[in-house]
């Protein structure tokens, strides 16, 4: 199948992007993860990650000049919350990777990258709208979507609707 | 019956009560408050537009509260949105009514269970007169609607109140279901 060697060949750009990234920061990432829908690996050291991120974008050999998506997870068995950052390098290597951070479910903060991919802010600030997480040192951290006196984050996996917003009932 | 389908002969004059008078002019002229909220706002602007020409019966959108005389809440109210919609509300001038557009601002619609953020039915925060059903209602459905309105206005007069006019016109209304079976008999036969 032709298409199937088209995909896994951009997994193979991925896993040598990924060994780059690997020998400067060795214990701060995990292994690599070859999937086949989009490739991934985990930031281990939480400090690490800003700097990893410049690296990422900055290094001649990986260009991530792109960050397509930022999203936010839930590991509620793992009592973590997380972000998956899908990352590209768009009309330079034309590889792509996607990068997992955890941290704890409650009172949790991952270190920001809206200094490094401006697209980065307002996704962050959606993510922590939605779980909660904080992100240190982003230059403006509050809700984006929900109100900003709304209560709770509504896309953990245990979260309940509040009874009454403003003296409006919320549940149906 | 309107009011110039009687024919006026007679040198031009014509007898009729205030009630009448004020009732047609107000429900020829109404004039609704142009906002929309989502995809029910797309169906609202392809009524005002040139296929289906609201402007027919009077009906054209107004930029301000404060010159509207009927609001269409056409689309999701999130509980962001909710207060808004009350103080537009608000800043209406009486006589003023309320269309409720779309399964969305009648009951919260697909995000009735799920939608955190979405107002179960905009009639939880302001009267609503006239309900539209649909996902989006089509043009012919909101007009529809607006007709009722209308009809509304008809079953007004000096003294009564909103309620009463809106159980005059609850009275007065037919089964539906009795003319689409006699269209269906008919298409049929």
């Amino acid at each position: 199948m032709e298409e199937g060697q088209v995909i896994s060949q951009s997994v193979q750009q991925s896993a040598a992007a990924y060994a780059i990234i690997k020998d400067k920061f060795g214990e701060a990432v995990s292994a690599f993860d070859a999937n086949e829908t989009m490739p991934f690996f985990e930031v281990l050291d939480l400090s690490a990650w800003p700097e990893i991120a410049l690296f990422m974008r900055d290094n001649p050999k990986l260009q991530f000049n792109y960050m397509a998506c930022l999203s936010g997870v839930d590991y509620q068995s793992e009592e973590k919350v997380g972000i998956v950052c899908n990352l590209e390098s768009l009309g330079k290597l034309n590889h792509r990777i996607a990068v997992k951070v955890k941290c704890a479910r409650t009172g949790g903060s991952i270190p920001s990258v809206a200094g490094v991919w401006h697209t980065a802010n307002w996704h962050e600030r959606e993510a922590y709208d939605m779980y909660g997480m904080l992100f240190s040192a982003h230059p403006d951290m509050r809700r984006i979507l929900c109100p900003d006196d709304w209560e709770g984050y509504p896309l953990l996996k245990d979260y309940k609707v509040q009874e009454s917003y403003h003296g409006i009932k919320v549940p149906y | 019956m309107g009011l110039l389908d009687a024919g006026i002969k007679n040198h031009n004059v014509l007898v009729t009560s205030v009630d009448n008078v004020l009732n047609w002019a107000r429900l020829s002229s109404l004039w609704p408050m142009g906002f929309g909220l989502a995809c029910c706002a797309i169906e609202m602007m392809a009524t005002n537009a040139s296929n289906y020409d609201l402007e027919r019966f009077g009906i054209f959108p107004r930029s301000s509260p404060r010159q509207s005389d009927l609001m269409i809440v056409a689309g999701t109210v999130t509980m962001k949105m909710a207060e808004r919609v009350i103080r537009l509300y608000e800043q209406m001038p009486e006589p003023r009514y309320v269309l409720s557009m779309g399964s969305c601002s009648n009951c919260g619609g697909p995000y009735w269970e799920h939608g955190y953020h979405v107002l179960k039915g905009v009639d939880r925060i302001i009267p609503v007169d006239v309900y539209v059903p649909g996902c989006p209602p089509r043009p012919e459905s909101l007009i529809g609607g607006l007709m009722k309105v209308q009809e509304l206005i008809r079953m007004e007069q000096i003294g009564i109140s909103r309620a009463d006019a809106l159980k005059k016109l609850a009275e007065k209304s037919v089964d539906p279901q009795f003319v689409i079976e006699s269209e269906r008999n008919a298409a049929s036969a």
